[in-house]
């Protein structure tokens, strides 16, 4: 809202000047940004179903797969480089699946 | 329960269940996954959509090998978008789990009886809301990098040019600790303001750089679901953060994907858990 309590866009064409500040066009979202919330988004039902991935360590392991094929299996370093202090890497911790 | 039923081709069907939403005007000429026409099956105020898929490429054991496929996945993964954006354009929209699949209209109208009052909740809570992605990575090069006094002196003196090269290597490296430091403080100041102005916040795991195409490294993956009423004092906080430390990144607006990932469980009305 604009001081005097006027919106500076309708409300419509808020959006519309987000969306455009992000400079994403629709067409072209990302699979990364799609794979996080259809993975780990939208409603799951369980009991009835005939079949589903809705089991997310299915889904891990597949991507850990894709990941895999992607690029090598090189850890990631935050920092972006590899060979950094590597011996300071987070330990895995027990029962984390590998 | 319903059995498969065979298609035309022999193969049994199942049918692909992308979303639920109330009653209303269903979008026409919409398709799904596999070109498959979606439709609408209705059941007490509410509508399930579903188009048909084969069996020989859903079943369980052909999805265990499918999902290593990360072509396949895309393809999955798009369709799956497309259509719920079509419906989330359209009005209120719970978008279920990717590759959900039942074997008969009447096994989804049982769900929709069953589960409708979960449903309805769902759907009220993300009526008329959005769906923001924010992205935070470290930024590589500070804007105004400070000159340091110690390395610019640092090859005079009795230091030889290997003692040198060891304590600047040190000195970065404390320096990329602390501007990760910083970046990982500015990331939280800034979810924690969006989540302000949301109805609900939710993070994603941070992306992988191999996947994400960046090699900075990601230090938020948010998503919040906004009201349109403030959707402009979202982009205010947006506006106010890239700074020497943050690069920022909005993505959306989403479907609600991110706040309706609840667990039904359908043998028991009612349960959400």
């Amino acid at each position: 809202m604009t001081p005097g309590g006027t919106p500076a866009y309708l409300p419509e064409r808020r959006g519309e000047a987000l969306a455009a500040g992000g400079r994403l066009p629709p067409e072209r979202v990302a699979l990364v940004d799609l794979l996080d919330r259809l993975l780990a988004g939208g409603v799951v039902i369980t009991g009835d179903i005939v079949l589903s991935i809705a089991d997310i360590d299915l889904v891990r392991i597949s991507l850990r797969a894709l990941l895999g094929s992607v690029r090598g299996t090189e850890p990631f370093d935050p920092l972006g480089e590899p060979d950094a202090e590597s011996g300071r890497r987070r330990p895995r911790q027990e029962g984390e699946r590998g | 329960m319903s059995e498969s039923r065979p298609a035309a081709n022999g193969h049994p069907r199942g049918l692909y269940l992308y979303a639920v939403t109330p009653e209303g005007q269903p979008p026409r000429n919409l398709r799904g996954v596999m070109d498959a026409e979606v439709r609408p099956v209705p059941r007490g105020g509410l509508v399930a959509h579903v188009s048909d898929v084969p069996l020989d490429r859903f079943g369980e054991e052909p999805l265990r090998r499918s999902l290593e496929d990360l072509q396949w996945v895309e393809e999955v993964a798009r369709a799956h978008h497309r259509v719920v954006e079509t419906l989330a354009a359209a009005g209120p929209t719970a978008p279920v789990r990717l590759v959900t699949v039942y074997s008969g209209e009447e096994q989804v109208r049982d769900l929709l009886d069953r589960l409708h009052d979960d449903f309805a909740e769902i759907l009220s809570r993300v009526a008329g809301r959005r769906e923001w992605g924010v992205k935070a990575y470290l930024r590589r090069q500070p804007a105004t990098p400070e000159p340091s006094a110690t390395t610019t002196t640092a090859t005079t003196g009795d230091e030889n040019p290997g003692m040198a090269y060891l304590r600047r290597k040190k000195e970065n490296l404390r320096g990329r600790e602390d501007l990760w430091r910083a970046a990982a403080e500015r990331a939280e100041r800034l979810h924690a303001e969006l989540a302000r102005v949301a109805v609900a916040s939710r993070r994603h795991r941070p992306q992988d750089p191999k996947l994400s195409g960046r090699s900075e490294a990601m230090v938020l993956n948010g998503a919040y679901l906004v009201d349109p009423a403030r959707e402009e004092e979202l982009a205010a906080v947006l506006g106010g953060f890239p700074d020497r430390f943050l690069d920022v990144e909005l993505t959306g607006p989403w479907a609600p994907y991110s706040f309706t990932s609840i667990d039904l469980e359908a043998s028991r009305s009612g349960d959400t858990r």
